[in-house]
């Protein structure tokens, strides 16, 4: 299963990119285990997962080739 | 201003298709309210005031400062010092006197949020910071007001409107949609630790307006129950559909008794009673002895702190154990007084009972003003 990932605002920083490839990941819960494994400070952070530009709650599968968009919350005005 | 007035005035946007004397007489008839005249403020109030909306109201109780001006571009020089609402006022209203603005110089509350938004059709949120967010957006599900959101930092920005029936007949959404909970949370910087690129709330808060007027006149597409993210170093958008949550509900005042009784600010209003120590009292400690001075900035973050001895613990590095120092007195420091109110409180929690536990308020960027 491929799946690009893109991450916004801060999360950026602390993965160090503001994309990357995944390929074997089948779900939202699998991706936020893996990425907490990889990157403990993002367990620390709020955010919210959208699949192909609509948000989503809980555990969902991913379709091939779908983009996952990890979104922080923006305060600063 | 005479019918011609307005026509000769408005003519270029007037002549264009779908748009018409009737969505001017539409823009003049309307009812704005924008919360913040600081970068997204400037920006979304100098074009709403351009188009002739009838009636704009600022909410601000902050004064211009000089690092405000390489985003809020409203002000200038002679302006550091005075209020932003009474000023952003007096600016617009030269550049239009056909329209009324209003200004109100205090800070949004429970106790006047009510009565305040109750008063405009639209509403703008140029807020910079989630009490005062979660508190406006709580208040225009109340009184049914359409929400038109945006948020800055550093390179990216979103923009959406919450709260307005979608023409397919979804649920509206609101920000508690999308983050249903309030939360003090120490990793989301703010501008004033964070940076932001000057234009950025120049662009998101030109966009709030666009979805403002678009609103008022019909015009186009909104961006209702939807969020545009914006990417200003690769010029890119994402646009993001938000789904009603199952959470939103629990949180949300349910009439206008809860909203006047719910506490936006208790967590940053606990801290501040009990550990914040001004700049005077500050520089008095500094002399002491046995006082220690923490600073729990991430490195590279500046001004250095060259001028007092002190110990550098980032607090990022303390999600494993929290540490302990010399001395009997701890004073914690970072840019704005906001992550050092943090670092103390966890400080506190775990040696409040045997050491004197402090934080600056207003940081080192005020200290160093002085």
């Amino acid at each position: 299963m491929n799946v690009d990932i893109l991450l916004f605002g801060q999360l950026a920083e602390i993965i160090g990119t503001k994309s990357i490839r995944l390929t074997e990941i089948t779900g939202t819960k699998q991706l936020a285990d893996q990425l907490h494994k990889t990157y403990p400070a993002l367990s620390r952070h709020l955010y919210r997962i959208a699949i192909n530009h609509i948000l989503v709650s809980g555990d969902i599968d991913f379709e091939e080739d779908c983009t996952v968009a990890l979104l922080p919350p923006f305060s600063g005005g | 201003m005479t019918e011609k007035d307005i026509y000769n005035r408005y003519q270029r946007q007037i002549i264009l298709p779908g748009f018409g004397e009737a969505a001017q007489h539409r823009l003049g008839q309307a009812k704005v309210l924008v919360i913040g005249a600081g970068g997204l403020g400037c920006s979304s109030l100098a074009y709403l005031t351009a188009a002739g909306v009838g009636t704009i109201g600022i909410v601000d109780d902050d004064r211009i400062t000089l690092s405000n001006l390489h985003r809020q571009v409203l002000y200038g020089m002679e302006d550091i010092g005075s209020l932003k609402a009474t000023t952003a006022c007096r600016i617009l209203q030269e550049k239009n006197p056909g329209i009324q603005i209003l200004a109100f110089a205090e800070r949004m509350t429970t106790q006047n949020a009510l009565e305040i938004i109750g008063r405009f059709d639209v509403i703008i949120d140029g807020s910079d910071n989630f009490a005062t967010r979660y508190m406006v957006n709580d208040a225009c599900v109340l009184l049914g007001k359409p929400l038109v959101y945006g948020a800055v930092s550093q390179f990216e920005g979103q923009v959406g409107i919450f709260n307005l029936a979608n023409t397919d007949g979804r649920a509206r959404v609101n920000y508690r949609d999308l983050f249903p909970e309030l939360q003090s949370d120490t990793s989301i910087k703010n501008c004033s630790e964070a940076g932001v690129l000057g234009v950025l709330p120049g662009i998101i808060g030109t966009m709030q307006a666009n979805e403002a007027i678009k609103l008022i006149t019909g015009i186009g597409e909104s961006l209702a129950n939807r969020l545009l993210h914006y990417d200003a170093l690769r010029s890119s958008i994402y646009e993001i559909t938000i789904m009603p949550g199952k959470s939103s509900q629990l949180f949300l005042p349910k009439d206008a008794e809860a909203f006047r009784q719910t506490p936006y600010n208790v967590v940053c209003d606990r801290i501040e009673q009990d550990l914040e120590i001004e700049q005077a009292t500050f520089k008095q400690l500094l002399s002491n002895e046995g006082v220690t001075i923490i600073d729990i900035r991430e490195v590279g973050e500046i001004p250095l702190l060259d001028s007092i001895a002190h110990i550098a613990a980032p607090l990022s590095q303390w999600t494993n154990k929290i540490p302990a120092f010399p001395g009997d007195s701890w004073i914690c420091v970072c840019q704005t007084g906001k992550r050092s109110a943090t670092a103390a409180k966890l400080l506190f929690d775990t040696f409040g009972a045997t050491k004197k536990i402090y934080s600056l308020k207003g940081g080192l960027l005020k200290w160093i003003e002085k």
